[in-house]
């Protein structure tokens, strides 16, 4: 279908083909491959917003329920949320750790645990003497 | 026994004797290319796994493969003449893989999981398995990277159109510009079965040559400033989303290209099984197993096509030359977007990741990562490299798909 649809485009047989028909026949391939792809990602983007949104209720959800369930006790001062990794979110804290050895430390863990480095959550990094 | 006669029948039996020969010489010299094959990919690792494989088959069927009368030896291990039969569509045989199960050599056996594009699919099956395609859902932007990659794929086919190839011919070559050497292999067996063996050995080289190919371009094509760009880190990918991703590429691309079908159903089939998370044996099973029991088959029965009298020719040269032109515009053509998205959005992507959209995985990413720590050391890369690099599969096998469609 494709065939006769871009040798009735080209009005060619395309074993055959000139250089101009070479050209057309390379930027529409292009375009191709290019509008596949924008329509794939538009795909990925709807279903990732989906997904946010929905992590984003689920999250709003649990906070709620927490805050029901917490007894109305004196006001702590509020913990600090513990700070997500780089591979996902967030910055590690580096306690006399050089960049370029934290990001070692990191993909060896990840490497020892078989899981990606983007699915694991560090919060700090200490040298420990 | 005349012990003299018998001397001279063994020594017009043995290869040597045939050294003297026009096709005889061509053998001795494909037996030192594939020699000098061997040592690229035992000495210099150039894509090891599957060039030791490619140059053992080169060397043993021209060690083997001496031609009388436009007909191989009888000891022959590949009979391109089979193959030959087994494409004319007049002939008595043609798509006769019993005729060929009959009358070919060990090689010929291996090769028909080449030619019915079954080594390739599984080769991709493993690929899925292996790779996490979290990057690229977190950043779909980085999807584009891997389409404007393409670019040395349709420039290619045009160079090779302008050099007297056929659609068929120039189309096989523009793909070693996809850096996939399955998708390449896979395009080749259906269009140009002929110049699978130059084609095959240009694209794994040159995929093992991404280290020196692509640094000068990066560096010619990139300020120091842009070389520089720390960019945030990635939104957290859920487990749900990774393994819905392989569900919706595979019905939508396959959707779109049907001839897609074979590669990217077994990509995104080997993917579900890493994420589903149910099936951990069968994905070690495609990962290592399975892998390596292809590649072997699919090293050695490629190495076979590399019969010295049609290997050796000018045909050849251009297309290592087209190969070559492929890889350079790939790179630039991922690059030129790279900066085009660092100026849309003001700084934040780094335009090396660009050059990983030239598939090739992993090294393509590494290469963004090294260069880009070489400007600014406390730069990361990698992570946001991959998913070009993965896009990169999609896209080489999407403009497969195109050119399967248009000249299949």
């Amino acid at each position: 279908m494709m065939y006769s649809y871009v040798s009735s485009m080209l009005g060619t047989t395309l074993t055959d083909l000139s250089i101009g028909e070479a050209a057309k026949t390379a930027v529409f391939g292009y375009m191709v491959d290019f509008g596949g792809i924008v329509i794939l990602m538009i795909v990925l983007f709807c279903t990732g917003a989906f997904f946010k949104s929905r992590d984003a209720k689920a999250n709003a959800r649990k906070k709620e329920e927490a805050q029901k369930s917490a007894p109305v006790a004196a006001p702590t001062a509020p913990v600090a949320e513990a700070k997500l990794a780089p591979g996902s979110a967030g910055h590690v804290k580096l306690n006399n750790v050089s960049d370029k050895d934290a990001a070692m430390i990191m993909a060896i863990v990840a490497d020892k645990m078989q899981t990606p480095l983007n699915e694991l959550h560090f919060i700090s990094i200490r040298e420990v003497k | 026994m005349d012990i003299i006669q018998t001397l001279k029948d063994l020594w017009f039996d043995s290869g040597f004797a045939n050294f003297a020969s026009i096709d005889g010489l061509k053998n001795l010299i494909m037996i030192v290319v594939s020699c000098g094959l061997l040592y690229l990919g035992i000495v210099k690792k150039f894509e090891p796994l599957l060039l030791v494989g490619i140059a053992f088959g080169c060397l043993l069927v021209n060690v083997s493969n001496f031609f009388l009368d436009g007909a191989s030896s009888s000891e022959a291990l590949y009979h391109p003449e089979l193959w030959d039969a087994f494409l004319d569509h007049d002939g008595e045989f043609y798509h006769s893989y019993g005729h060929v199960m009959a009358n070919g050599g060990i090689l010929d056996i291996l090769y028909i999981g080449v030619k019915s594009g079954l080594y390739p699919s599984l080769i991709f099956l493993g690929v899925g398995a292996m790779t996490d395609f979290g990057p690229l859902i977190a950043n779909p932007k980085s999807l584009l990277l891997g389409a404007a990659a393409q670019l040395g794929v349709f420039l290619a086919f045009f160079g090779g159109i302008c050099l007297g190839f056929t659609g068929e011919e120039a189309a096989s070559i523009g793909i070693i510009g996809g850096a996939d050497g399955p998708t390449a292999i896979f395009l080749t067996t259906r269009l140009a079965p002929h110049l699978l063996g130059p084609i095959a050995i240009a694209a794994y080289s040159y995929m093992a040559l991404i280290p020196m190919i692509q640094p000068p371009l990066m560096k010619l094509l990139t300020t120091k400033k842009e070389r520089e760009v720390k960019m945030e880190q990635n939104r957290q990918v859920s487990k749900t989303e990774k393994i819905i991703f392989p569900i919706v590429v595979a019905m939508f691309v396959i959707l779109l290209l049907p001839s897609t079908a074979p590669l990217v159903g077994c990509l995104m089939l080997g993917n579900l099984w890493r994420e589903c998370g149910v099936t951990e044996r069968l994905s070690d099973t495609v990962q290592n197993a399975l892998m390596n029991i292809v590649t072997v088959f699919l090293g050695i029965s490629v190495g076979a096509t590399t019969v010295a009298s049609r290997f050796l020719s000018f045909e050849t040269l251009k297309i290592v030359a087209l190969g070559l032109t492929a890889f350079c515009f790939s790179t630039i053509g991922g690059l030129l977007v790279g900066k085009l998205m660092y100026v849309l959005t003001g700084g934040k992507v780094n335009p090396l990741i660009g050059s990983a959209g030239v598939s090739a995985v992993p090294m393509a990413a590494r290469v963004s990562q090294i260069e880009g720590q070489k400007a600014n050391p406390k730069n990361f890369l990698l992570m946001h490299a991959m998913g070009p690099n993965v896009a990169g599969v999609i896209g080489s096998a999407i403009a497969a798909g195109f050119l399967l469609a248009v000249f299949g």
